[in-house]
């Protein structure tokens, strides 16, 4: 077992792991943030998608052991209390999702494409979206979500 | 996933020696294939070597050089500004890799040593002529990759860089996936005086390889239309369920020609 420490959501946490656990399995299964999903085992789908240290990287392609150290953000550190995070309340708004299952994921990747990107286009959101799957909404209502989303973070800085 | 020991490297040397230490270690890069195969078990290392600390991230120019340290990740490389100016084709190539979240971690050392029949870099490095410098030696790209999936490297010698030699002209096409974004045909072309090479992945049944006889023709006279694919032989094309080997042979005549047009 290997002791690790990192901070998720602003907190500081602790846990001792077998090497072999996967980040995705330590942030489900030890920390209870089940917001996070699997939704493959081929690293394709993206519906495990987080922030390490500012970029977005799929959860279940990390060992626990390599995010030792490091700063996370899931899903449930968007939130401020009961009011949602302008790409949450996009999607809300805009129908982005249906069953939900690819949502985090899409959330997480859409906030960092909307960090990294000046102005976004529909290209630049369907390129940028490569690594999320969605099985229900066939994109357009997420592509519209991100857009206005990512207005909507600009507006609120 | 199996069981196995997990260590640090804090560089090459170390990781080298920890390698050799072990009766079955792998390094890990940024995990983007290993960690995959580990989960389906068709991997299963004793002992687990992480290269994060080992100090061989970083791009540098030298002269008409590129160095690239083995660690840098695929979105590293296509942002680089240096690698931009000098290389561009290289930039993009690596900009096209998979998706976002595999080219934040996923890395140059990494893809190379794993030489994936269908990856992107094999061609780069092929194309351009690069040097892959490792803890024991510096290998051209033609010595380093010896078939699918195989390498030249030794049991426990390290990838530290690849440098890459600036070329007049170069542009890569590749024709992805849809699924996956690996390709089903990518072909790299570089210009350099007189000289032409032209590197094909993801379609030959032993990996990546230089298309001679293209070579040859563009040499003579650097233009699209005298790209002629029929003499390859169709049977050293991969044939699976993505594509038969007779639409990837034709695949290498259509990227070949716009690489060519795009240079
Ligand atoms: C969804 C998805 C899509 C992808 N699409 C593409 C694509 O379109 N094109 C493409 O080219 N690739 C693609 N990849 C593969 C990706 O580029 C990987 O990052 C790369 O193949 C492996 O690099 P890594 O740093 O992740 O290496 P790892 O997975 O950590 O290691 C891979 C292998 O290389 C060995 N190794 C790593 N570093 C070194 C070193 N410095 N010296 C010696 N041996 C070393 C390891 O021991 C291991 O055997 C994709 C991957 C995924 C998951
Ligand atoms: S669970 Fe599918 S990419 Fe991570
Ligand atoms: S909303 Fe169901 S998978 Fe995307």
């Amino acid at each position: 077992m290997v002791k690790i420490s990192m901070t998720v959501n602003g907190k500081n946490v602790e846990g001792e792991v077998s090497p072999r656990t996967l980040l995705v399995e330590f942030i489900r299964e030890h920390l209870k943030l089940t917001g996070t999903h699997v939704g493959c085992d081929t690293s394709q789908c993206g519906a495990c998608v987080i922030h390490v240290d500012g970029d977005s990287a799929k959860s279940c392609t990390m060992l626990a052991v390599q995010a030792d150290g490091s700063n996370i953000i899931t899903i449930e550190g968007l939130a401020n209390g009961e009011e949602m995070h302008p790409m949450q309340a996009a999607f809300k708004e805009n129908h982005g999702l249906q069953c939900g299952f690819c949502t985090p994921g899409m959330v997480m990747s859409a906030i960092d494409l909307a960090n990294k990107n000046g102005d976004l286009t529909e290209e630049l959101v369907r390129e940028g979206l490569e690594g999320n799957i969605c099985r229900c909404t066939g994109y357009h209502n997420i592509v519209k979500s991100v857009l206005d989303g990512a207005n909507a973070m600009k507006a609120a800085e | 996933m199996y069981e196995f020991n997990y260590d640090k490297a804090n560089s090459a040397a170390d990781a080298a020696s920890k390698l050799a230490a072990s009766d079955d270690g792998k390094v890990l890069a940024g995990g983007q294939t290993l960690i995959p195969t580990m989960k389906q078990r068709l991997a299963a290392p004793e002992d687990v070597i992480d290269l994060a600390s080992a100090g061989l991230s970083g791009i540098a120019v030298d002269g008409d050089i590129v160095v690239i340290g083995a660690m840098t990740t695929h979105a590293t490389v296509a942002s680089s500004s240096d690698v931009q100016s000098v290389i561009p084709a290289l930039a993009e190539l690596a900009g096209n890799i998979g998706d976002n979240q595999v080219r934040t971690r996923g890395t140059i050392g990494g893809s190379i040593a794993n030489n994936d029949p269908a990856a992107d870099y094999p061609a780069a490095c092929m194309g351009l002529g690069a040097t892959i410098i490792t803890t024991k030696r510096g290998l051209s790209a033609e010595e380093f990759f010896t078939g699918l999936f195989e390498t030249a490297l030794d049991e426990d010698e390290i990838i530290t860089a690849v440098k890459f030699p600036k070329v007049d002209s170069a542009n890569y096409q590749k024709f992805p996936n849809p699924a996956s974004r690996y390709a089903l045909a990518g072909v790299f072309v570089a210009k350099t005086g007189s000289e032409v090479r032209v590197a094909v992945t993801g379609a030959g049944n032993d990996g990546v390889f230089r298309a001679h006889k293209l070579e040859e023709a563009l040499a003579a006279n650097f233009s699209a239309d005298v790209v002629d694919i029929s003499p390859m032989p169709e049977d050293s094309m991969i044939e699976d369920l993505h594509a038969s080997a007779a639409y990837r042979k034709n695949l290498i005549g259509v990227m070949t020609k716009r690489a060519v047009q795009a240079c």
